[in-house]
C-alpha cells in the first residue's frame, strides 16, 4: 500500500483497485491505470467494458464501491461532483449536453470559474476578464460567428465544440472526453483531432473512443478495458497487435 | 450597466410593459372601480405574489411545487397573529373569562397566550417573521429534498402532502390557530382601522407597491447568471453540476425566495380581506396558485401577475352567477393552457400580439434603430447581462415549445 502511494505521487491521476458494482454486477472490477500530467490517454473496449463507467467514477458521478482515485494527490471518491469539478477535472459527456435555451456565449460564461455559489451567481458581472475568455475559447473551438446564437441551433459537431469549450473556460487540468467525435463528419473529425491537439499542450487528457483511425492520430497511449478491467495498456501499435486485444475487441 | 441612465429603460420595450401594468394598477382601475371592488383585485393581487415565485420556481428551475399555499399561509398566519393580539386587548375582551388573548382561545379553555404567540406583539418581529417563516420551512424542505436529489412529480407529492399536513395541524389546534375558522375579526394595523374604505383602499396600493418590489427582484435574478443557472439547471442538471455548480443550493435558493414572495403575498392578504383561515392553504388552493402561474404563462414573471388577476376575476364572475360550474370552468381552463398554449397567455401574447405591436411601431421604429447602433458604438461590448435581442415577456429564451 505504501508502495502504491509513493508511486501515485507522480501522476496526475492514479486509479487503484477501483469497483463498482451495481446489484452485484461489477461494471468495473479491481481497476487500476496511471495518468502522467499532459498525456492523452484513449480508453477503447467493446460496449459494456465499463469505459464510460469510470468517467462517471471519476468525475463522481458514481460512486465507488471500493478503491482509490487520487487526483493531484487529492482523493476524489469523498468529494461532491462540483468539488471534483473545482479540484481541475472536467467531464464531456457523451451526448452533446449544452444548454440549448442559452446562447453560446452565456454557455461559456455559465462554466467560466467564478460565481459559483448562489450569492456569487447573483453578483456575478459580464467583465472583460470574462468577455476575453469566452471569446478566447470560443476561437479555439471554431465558435467565434456563432457566439450569439442560441445553443440549439447549432449542429450535432459544434455542439460537441462548444461543450468541450464549456470544459476549457473551466480550465481544468485533466479534461475527460467521451466519444468526443460520435457522430461527427469527415471534416469535423479532423477539426476535432486539430481541437484536441491543441488542447493537449497544456491540459491532460482521457478520451474514450471507438474511431480506431482517430485513436491513432492523437493517443499517447491506449487502455483497453474489457468486461470491467484493464485487457492492454500500451502504444497503439503494441495494443493492436496484442492477440488479447485482437480476440475480444478488434476482430481478426 | 443600465444604471448609467436608469429612466432610458423605461422606454424599452420591456420598460414599457412595467409601465402599462403600473398604469392599470396605479391609474385605470382604481378610477374604475369602487372601493369593495378594488379591494377585491387587491385580493387577487396578492396571489399574483405566489405567481411570480412559481414562475422563478417552477418555469424557470423547473422546481414544481403544489405547495405553495403553505408559504402564503404561513406568512398570513404571522400577520393575523399580530392583528388579533392586538385586536384582543383587555378591555376590548373583558367579557371573555381570560381577557387579554384572543377570543378563539377563550372558547377553547386556554387561559394563557401560547408561547409562539408572544413574540407577535410586536411589530417589527411580525415582519420579519412574514418572510422568515416561510423561508425557513422552504429551507427546511429543500435542504432534506434537494440534497437528496428528490425532484420533478416525488418533490411536487410531498409539498402537497405538507401542504395537507399544514391544514389538518391548524383545524386539529383550535385553541392556538382559530382552527377552521381561522384568525378572524382583525380590526387594527397599529392603531389604524383597516376595515374602513379609505383603509382599503391605501392597503391596496400598498399590495401594488409589494408587487413591484417583488417584480424586481424576481427579474433582477433573472437576469442575473443566477437567473440563466436556474433555466439551465432545468434543462441540464448534470451539465451544470459537472461545470462546478452546486445544484441543490441554487434550488434551495429559488425555493426559498418562492417562498419568501408567497409570504409577503399571504401577509397581504389578511391585511386587505381581513382574516386567515386553513382554507386558502390547503392543497386546492396552492394547485389554483399554480393554475394562475399556468395560464399567465409559467415563463413570464409579468405573465403570472395577469394570470393571477384573470383567473381571480373569472372565478369571482362566475361564482357569482353559476357557483356550480366553476370547478369544471377552472378544470377546463387548465386543461387547454397544457395542451393548446404550455406557455400561458404571455406565450400568446408573444406569437400574436407582439408582432402586431412591430407592425403597428413599425415606423417609429426606424428612428429607434437608428438610436440603437449609435448606443452600440459607444458600448461595444455587452455589459449589460442581456442578449441583444432580449425578449421581455419570455426572456432571453425562446420557449421549449419551438
Amino acid at each position: 500500500m505504501s508502495a502504491a502511494k509513493s508511486k501515485s505521487g507522480d501522476f496526475l491521476l492514479a486509479v487503484e483497485g477501483l469497483t463498482v458494482s451495481f446489484d452485484g454486477f461489477k461494471a468495473v472490477d479491481d481497476l487500476s491505470f496511471y495518468l502522467d500530467p499532459k498525456e492523452i490517454r484513449v480508453i477503447i473496449g467493446p460496449n459494456g467494458a465499463g469505459k464510460t463507467t469510470v468517467l462517471d467514477l471519476i468525475c463522481g458521478k458514481t460512486k465507488a464501491t471500493s478503491g482509490s482515485i487520487k487526483f493531484d494527490g487529492k482523493e476524489l471518491t469523498k468529494l461532491k461532483e462540483h468539488q471534483i469539478v473545482h479540484s481541475g477535472v472536467g467531464r464531456k459527456f457523451q451526448t452533446p449536453s449544452v444548454f440549448e435555451d442559452l446562447t453560446v456565449f452565456e454557455n461559456l460564461e455559465v462554466s467560466y470559474p467564478k460565481g459559483h455559489s448562489v450569492m456569487g451567481a447573483l453578483g456575478f458581472k459580464r467583465d472583460a476578464e470574462v468577455i476575453n475568455a469566452v471569446e478566447e475559447v470560443a476561437e479555439t473551438i471554431f465558435l467565434t460567428e456563432a457566439l450569439n446564437e442560441p445553443a440549439a441551433s447549432l449542429s450535432h459537431g459544434q455542439k460537441q465544440w462548444l461543450e468541450i469549450g464549456m470544459l476549457l473556460i473551466q480550465k481544468p487540468d485533466l479534461l475527460m472526453l467521451d466519444e468526443p467525435v460520435a457522430g461527427m463528419s469527415v471534416t469535423e473529425r479532423k477539426k476535432t483531432a486539430e481541437l484536441l491537439r491543441v488542447i493537449t499542450r497544456d491540459h491532460t487528457v482521457l478520451v474514450i473512443e471507438h474511431d480506431m483511425q482517430f485513436v491513432g492520430d492523437i493517443a499517447d497511449r491506449v487502455t483497453v478495458m474489457h468486461q470491467g478491467k484493464v485487457l492492454s495498456e500500451g502504444s497503439i501499435e503494441h495494443v493492436k497487435s496484442d492477440p488479447k486485444v485482437i480476440e475480444v475487441y478488434l476482430g481478426h | 450597466m443600465k444604471s448609467s441612465s436608469p429612466l432610458k429603460w423605461f422606454a424599452t420595450r420591456e420598460g414599457l410593459y412595467y409601465v402599462a401594468l403600473a398604469v392599470l394598477l396605479v391609474v385605470l382601475l382604481p378610477l374604475a372601480l369602487d372601493p369593495f371592488r378594488l379591494n377585491m383585485v387587491g385580493k387577487y393581487l396578492t396571489y399574483a405574489f405566489v405567481a411570480i415565485g412559481l414562475v422563478m420556481c417552477w418555469g424557470k428551475a423547473g422546481i414544481l411545487s403544489l405547495g405553495q399555499g403553505v408559504f402564503f399561509g404561513l406568512g398570513g398566519y404571522c400577520m393575523a397573529m399580530f392583528l388579533k393580539l392586538e385586536a384582543s386587548t383587555p378591555e376590548a375582551t373583558a367579557i371573555q373569562s381570560t381577557p387579554g388573548i384572543p377570543d378563539f382561545m377563550d372558547w377553547n379553555q386556554l387561559t394563557e397566550l401560547p408561547w409562539f404567540w408572544e413574540p407577535f406583539h410586536s411589530f417589527s418581529f411580525t415582519l420579519l417573521a412574514v418572510i422568515g417563516v416561510p423561508v425557513l420551512l422552504a429551507f427546511v424542505i429543500g435542504f432534506a429534498m434537494f440534497t437528496r436529489r428528490v425532484g420533478g412529480v416525488y418533490f411536487a407529492i410531498i409539498t402537497q402532502a405538507i401542504a395537507a399536513i399544514l391544514t389538518i395541524l391548524i383545524i386539529g389546534q383550535q385553541g392556538y390557530t382559530g382552527g377552521v375558522n381561522g384568525i378572524t375579526d382583525l380590526q387594527t394595523l397599529n392603531g389604524w382601522d383597516i376595515r374602513t374604505d379609505e383603509a382599503r383602499t391605501i392597503l391596496y396600493f400598498v399590495c401594488v407597491g409589494m408587487l413591484f418590489l417583488c417584480l424586481f427582484v424576481a427579474r433582477l435574478v433573472q437576469n442575473r447568471k443566477l437567473g440563466r443557472i436556474l433555466v439551465a439547471m432545468n434543462a441540464q442538471e448534470n451539465r451544470v453540476r459537472f461545470s462546478g455548480y452546486d445544484v441543490a443550493a441554487f434550488k434551495i435558493f429559488v425555493f426559498c425566495l418562492a417562498a419568501a414572495f408567497a409570504g409577503v403575498g399571504g401577509a397581504m392578504f389578511t391585511l386587505i380581506v381581513g382574516f386567515m383561515s386553513p382554507s386558502f392553504i390547503g392543497i386546492v388552493a396552492s394547485i389554483e396558485m399554480v393554475i394562475f402561474c399556468a395560464l399567465g404563462g409559467r415563463l413570464s414573471i409579468l405573465g403570472a401577475v395577469y394570470g393571477a388577476l384573470l383567473v381571480n376575476a373569472a372565478k369571482s364572475g362566475f361564482s357569482e352567477s353559476f357557483p356550480e360550474l366553476w370547478p369544471f370552468a377552472m378544470g377546463a381552463l387548465f386543461i387547454g393552457v397544457v395542451l393548446a398554449f404550455p406557455n400561458g397567455l404571455a406565450g400568446l401574447y408573444q406569437t400574436y400580439v407582439m408582432p402586431l405591436e412591430d407592425k403597428i411601431f413599425k415606423r417609429n421604429k426606424g428612428a429607434q434603430l437608428e438610436a440603437k447602433p449609435a448606443e452600440k458604438t459607444a458600448e461595444p461590448k455587452p455589459t449589460a447581462e442581456k442578449t441583444p435581442d432580449y425578449d421581455p415577456m419570455i426572456d432571453s429564451y425562446s420557449p421549449e415549445k419551438s
